[in-house]
Formats: C-alpha cells, sequence, structure tokens
C-alpha cells in the first residue's frame, strides 16, 4: 500500500513538473475569480449574456466566431437564453444561401442552424479593413493563448501609455500583458461602453469578466456537463477501488505476500 | 507454459480445442504461474494494455467524425469537440490517453531498468519492447498533427526536416515525406493514414511482447529465477487480474482528473490556432513526452550529428542486455548500480526539463552535460560495472525476502556463513 502513494505521487509530481514547465509566464496576469473553476465549476448565467452582449456590440465588428450557432445561445451550460431570444437573435443577420431553383444566390435572415456571420468575407478582406493585422476567430480564443482567460482578461485591461523611450507606429497600441507588448487593436472597452439590461454597471472591469467568461464558454461549451461527468465519474472510481482494494486483500489473505 | 495439459470438459469444447486450441490458451492465461512477490511496478504492462485499447478505441470512434484535410482538419476537430455526442469525451480521452500511454511507458521501462527484466533469458521480450516504444513515438507525433493547429504544423515540420540532414538524399527524402514541397494536405493525408495503421502494428506486436514473457515467465523484485508452478508463484487469476484491476483504477483516478478538470494542461495553446505556414510560433517544443530526446537532439551542434545522437539514445537502449554486463538482475542486490539508476533517472528528467526551454546559455550546457551523461551510463559505467561491482549475495528463493518485501540482511548473512 505504501508503494501505491509512493507510485501515485511520483506521477502527480511528475505531470506537475511538466505543465509547468510549458506555462512559463513572463508577467504576473491579471486575477479575477472564474465561476466556471474548480470540481464543481459552472458558468454565470448572468456573466455569459452580458459577455454575449459586448462581444455582439463591440468585438463583432472585428472579430469572427466562425465556430459557434446561434442555438448554441439556447442550449444547456451555455448562456441559455430562451429559445425565441436566440431566434431573434439570429434574425438580425443577414447570411447569404442558394443558389435558389433559379440558380441565384439570395440574402435571408440567419436561423438558429448558422454558424454566427462574420465580419469579414475571409483573412483578407479582415486583413486589410485592419491595418494588416487579422482580428483573431474569437470561437477557441481563450484555450489558444497561454494563460488562457488570465491572459485575455489581462490584455482587455492591460493598455497603457507606453514608457519613456518607447516609441509606436502608427495603429499600434502599448499594452501590459500583449506577447511583445504591442497590439494593433485599439482599447475596446471604456467605461459605461454597453448598457446592461439587467442594471449590472458596465465598467470595465466588469466586461472585461463578463467577455472573457463568454469567450471561455464559446471556446468549451461543454465545461459544466464535463465538470458534472468529472465528478460522478471520479466519485464511482474511488468507491470501485475501495471494493476492489478490499477483494485483492480477501482473495490474498491465503498467500503469504504482502499486496 | 502449466505442465499438465488441458482437457476441456464439454465434447463440442474437446472437439473445438482439437481444432484451434483457444481454450487451451485461455488456460494458460488463467494459470499462468506468476511470483507471487511482484510489486506495484508490475501492474503498468496491464496498465499499458488499457491504454493501447482505449486509444484504439476512442481513435476509431475520433475517426468516424474527423476529416483528414488541410482545410477542413481543425474544423471538424472542433465539430468534434461542440457538437458530436460526447465528443469532447471521446477527443480528451484520445489526447490526454497519449500522454498517460506515455507516463505508464517510461514507468513500465524504468522498472525494468531497476530489475534487471531485460536480462537473458527475456532479452527478446525487451528488444521487442522497444521497438513497441518507437511506434509510440512515430503514432504519437502523427496523431499531434492530425488537428493542423499551429504546433501541428510546425512540429510536422521540424521533425520531418530532420531528415534532410542525412547526405545528398537527404532533401529527397523530405520531400518525398511530405508528398511536395512543404508540409500540406498530402502530409496530412500519409500522416492519419499511418497514425491509424500503427496502432495495429502495436497490438501485433504486444501479442509477441507477452507470448515472448509467457516462455520464461515474469521477472520478480529479487530477479532470481522462480520454479514454475510452485510455492513461489500463484496463478495469474484471480491473484494477479485483481491486484491489476486495482492499480488500473488508480491509474485511472490520475486520468479521469486530466479528461475531467484539465484536459488541456498537458497540450500546447498553440494548437488551438489553425496551421498557419506563412507565421511561425515562438517557441515550438514538442510533447512532453518527446522532450528528453528533443533536449538531446539540440545539444549537438551539427544538424546530421544531432539526429544521430537522437537516434542512437533510442537504439542503445536494443543493445541494453548486453551492454549490461553484471548477472545479477535486481538492483536490490547492486548497490552501485542502484545509485547509477537514479542519477540516470535523474538525468533523463534534467534532459526532458531543459528540452522544454529554448536551447541556449546555461540550458544548452545542462543539455550538453547531461546528454553526454546519459551515453556514458550505457556505453561506459554499465559494461564496467558488471565487472567491477561487489554484488549483495542472493537469497536462494523468493519466499526469503517476500515477508519484508526486502531482503532480510541476517537471513542473507547466515545463509552465506552456512554456505
Amino acid at each position: 500500500m505504501k508503494n501505491i502513494f509512493k507510485i501515485s505521487y511520483l506521477i502527480i509530481l511528475l505531470l506537475a513538473g511538466t505543465s509547468q514547465v510549458t506555462a512559463a509566464e513572463k508577467v504576473e496576469l491579471l486575477k479575477t475569480d472564474w465561476s466556471f473553476k474548480g470540481l464543481f465549476g459552472k458558468f454565470d448565467r448572468g456573466s455569459l449574456q452580458r459577455g454575449y452582449q459586448v462581444y455582439t456590440e463591440v468585438c463583432a465588428s472585428c472579430h469572427s466566431m466562425k465556430y459557434v450557432s446561434y442555438r448554441n445561445l439556447f442550449e444547456p451550460g451555455g448562456p441559455e437564453f430562451s429559445e425565441d431570444q436566440a431566434k431573434a437573435i439570429a434574425a438580425n443577420f443577414e447570411v447569404t444561401d442558394g443558389p435558389n431553383s433559379d440558380g441565384e444566390m439570395f440574402t435571408r435572415p440567419a436561423k438558429l442552424s448558422d454558424k454566427f456571420v462574420m465580419p469579414f468575407a475571409n483573412v483578407k478582406a479582415a486583413q486589410a479593413a485592419n491595418g494588416g493585422a487579422y482580428p483573431p476567430d474569437m470561437s477557441v480564443l481563450a484555450k489558444a493563448r497561454s494563460g488562457g482567460v488570465d491572459y485575455i482578461y489581462s490584455v482587455l485591461l492591460g493598455y497603457e501609455d507606453p514608457p519613456s523611450g518607447v516609441t509606436l507606429e502608427d495603429g499600434v497600441y502599448y499594452n501590459k500583458y500583449m506577447y511583445g507588448n504591442n497590439i494593433k487593436m485599439s482599447e475596446p472597452l471604456s467605461d459605461g461602453l454597453v448598457e446592461y439590461s439587467d442594471g449590472t454597471i458596465a465598467s470595465k472591469e466588469q466586461m472585461a469578466k463578463d467577455v472573457t467568461t463568454f469567450l471561455m464558454w464559446t471556446a468549451e461549451p461543454h465545461l459544466e456537463a464535463r465538470h458534472k461527468m468529472g465528478f460522478k465519474a471520479i466519485l464511482y472510481l474511488i468507491i470501485l477501488t475501495v471494493l476492489v482494494y478490499f477483494s485483492m486483500k480477501k482473495i490474498w489473505s491465503g498467500i503469504e505476500s504482502e499486496v | 507454459m502449466s505442465d499438465h495439459e488441458y482437457v476441456p470438459k464439454s465434447k463440442f469444447g474437446k472437439w473445438f480445442n482439437d481444432r484451434l486450441p483457444l481454450l487451451t490458451l485461455a488456460s494458460h492465461l488463467t494459470d499462468y504461474p506468476t511470483p507471487k512477490n511482484l510489486n506495484y511496478w508490475w501492474t503498468f504492462g496491464g496498465i499499458l494494455s488499457f491504454c493501447l485499447i482505449i486509444q484504439i478505441v476512442t481513435g476509431l470512434t475520433l475517426a468516424m467524425h474527423y476529416i483528414a484535410h488541410a482545410d477542413l482538419a481543425f474544423e471538424s476537430v472542433e465539430h468534434i469537440m461542440r457538437d458530436v455526442n460526447y465528443g469532447w469525451l471521446i477527443r480528451y480521452v484520445h489526447a490526454n490517453g497519449a500522454s498517460m500511454f506515455f507516463l505508464a511507458v517510461y514507468i513500465h521501462i524504468f522498472r525494468s531498468l531497476f530489475y534487471g527484466s531485460y536480462k537473458s533469458p527475456r532479452e527478446i521480450i525487451w528488444i521487442i519492447g522497444i521497438i513497441i516504444y518507437l511506434l509510440m513515438m512515430a503514432a504519437a507525433f502523427m496523431g499531434y498533427v492530425l488537428p493542423w493547429g499551429q504546433m501541428s504544423f510546425w512540429g510536422a515540420t521540424v521533425i520531418t526536416n530532420l531528415f534532410s540532414a542525412i547526405p545528398l538524399v537527404g532533401e529527397g527524402i523530405v520531400n518525398w515525406l511530405w508528398g511536395g514541397y512543404s508540409v500540406d494536405n498530402p502530409t496530412l493525408t500519409r500522416f492519419f493514414t499511418l497514425h491509424y495503421l500503427i496502432p495495429f502494428l502495436i497490438l501485433g506486436l504486444v501479442v509477441l511482447h507477452i507470448w515472448a514473457l509467457h516462455i520464461p515467465g515474469n521477472n520478480n523484485p529479487v530477479g532470481i529465477d522462480v520454479k514454475k508452478p510452485s510455492k513461489d508463484t500463484v496463478p495469474f487469476h484471480p491473484y494477479i487480474v485483481i491486484k491489476d484491476a486495482f492499480a488500473l483504477l488508480m491509474f485511472m483516478i490520475v486520468f479521469a482528473f486530466f479528461v475531467f478538470y484539465s484536459p488541456n494542461i498537458l497540450g500546447h495553446a498553440d494548437n488551438y490556432i489553425e496551421a498557419n505556414p506563412m507565421v511561425t510560433p515562438a517557441h515550438i517544443v514538442p510533447e512532453w513526452y518527446l522532450l528528453p530526446f528533443y533536449a538531446i537532439l539540440r545539444s549537438v551542434p551539427d544538424k546530421l550529428m544531432g539526429v544521430v545522437a537522437m537516434l542512437s539514445a533510442i537504439l542503445i537502449l536494443a543493445a541494453l542486455p548486453w551492454l549490461d554486463t553484471s548477472k545479477i538482475r535486481s538492483a536490490v542486490f547492486r548497490p552501485l548500480y542502484k545509485q547509477f539508476y537514479w542519477i540516470l533517472l535523474a538525468d533523463v528528467l534534467i534532459l526532458g526539463y531543459v528540452g522544454a526551454m529554448p536551447a541556449e546559455g546555461l540550458y544548452l550546457l545542462i543539455a550538453r552535460v547531461a546528454t553526454a551523461y546519459y551515453f556514458i551510463h550505457f556505453l561506459m559505467i554499465l559494461p564496467i560495472l558488471g565487472f567491477k561491482e561487489k554484488t549483495i549475495p542472493l537469497p536462494l528463493s523468493i519466499t526469503e525476502p517476500v515477508l519484508g518485501g526486502f531482503p532480510n540482511a541476517a537471513i542473507v548473512k547466515k545463509r552465506e556463513n552456512l554456505d
């Protein structure tokens, strides 16, 4: 039994060691408490809905979200708008469909089954409109940056005047947390930029937190299901392990040897 | 190899077994005499079989939804994560399963190193094991390319480019591997094909690995031969089955923590950015389980020699049964070897660490020293140690030390005096 603890200890030590190696950070990122972390972590519905509002009113003019569908907005584990709300949201957007029976392409309002409509037709168009920089697709952004949500939250709040001696080109901004400190996106958030319908005060920090929560959900839409299942699976495994341990002791009791 | 001939009870069983002795095989596997002093380090063989099965089953399921095309691969993975029922679970089990597989195989290999399981008469088991390990690395590398993220693309570019170090034909070989002049769609489709094939090759080799094992039977912590069957052994079922099951469950708990609570911690964030041949990531690093070899590769200033060093570091293991000149198997009775064993383990962990760091300054120096030591261990220390080392006398049977876990010095002494 002592050996098992030794083995498990070594395993955890080894894996913890390797994971830290890859997550070497230079600047200490801003921290806030995320409701979705931890064994029972869940998204804060209000925050997700507000986050969607920030995304759609602020980010979506440049950043696409091509892997997310309007139907996801009412599915369990997400912002959980009502189906009618999600339909209404979708109907605000125009998509090109076709060809119809005359062989013509046509536009129609988006449906629940459509993916989020992209602000630009393609990457080149996006670059052309943004001074050569491509605003990254935001679907999996929260998983695509080392530091994850903390990094995104920090970048959103990390705009400052460049330190003396640093000169920036036109259309480049200084950000304390951005890799290389140069960012081509102007500061996107300012206090009161959006008006939350639930009465929450739209401070910069609040909006950053809400939109980052929303991005975590778009990157991991099944996070809540995963946490729920994980708890059950591990509990089940622990109980089974205990039962098997005692069975093993019983079976080996006739043998002059240690297990 | 049980001594008594197995005879099926039913008439049909007998008829069938005379034509295809599957029942004899089942009986052999059930009765297989196993040393009763095996510790938990011996449970990783069973755990590895489990890992292989899990990878094959989840892999088959993923292949039903994955699209091996440079323009669609990344999107199809997102489709699996979002829209396929429990697709996220299957993919996270598969991705973390690779890490768990390597974790288990490293423990399995280092167990073998500690207890001298590679020595006569088990050389063939060991060599098959090394081939399996090589195939595992190939499968894991190609599997990491399939999501077609940034690290997939650039990892594939770096690793395939190693072949260009071969004089004269290098460039040609690289173009042949790529199916073009850069890593692109033809590379992806062939990697997918091979990634699908290799696990079944591994499965076949695992059968040979176990077959070869069942000829001499298991080594054990004391490292001496045991009579089979005897009071030193227990039948595989139920004794080893239940013990392996217990260890496997412990392993699965660790596995589950990764899958459910930090499924991306062992991967690289850049792999969630779709492959872009125009943008090179700041640091290109392989998966953690390849880092020690990556460190060896980078510690040699010459590209060709770096590749040679990296390959030698793996292939040298195949020669281990002959490089280790000691007749004593278990490190328990080899006080000096035991020290060198721990140094080697530390050396490999250090190599893994510096492999993840940029190859410059102090890191590079450490990598070079550690690389040199790795080869010195196998090429100089082990051959010499067999002749120079004063070993502790072996007990006559495993029953003697089995009660205390380790050989009782007093008993060993007494026996020495009696002799």
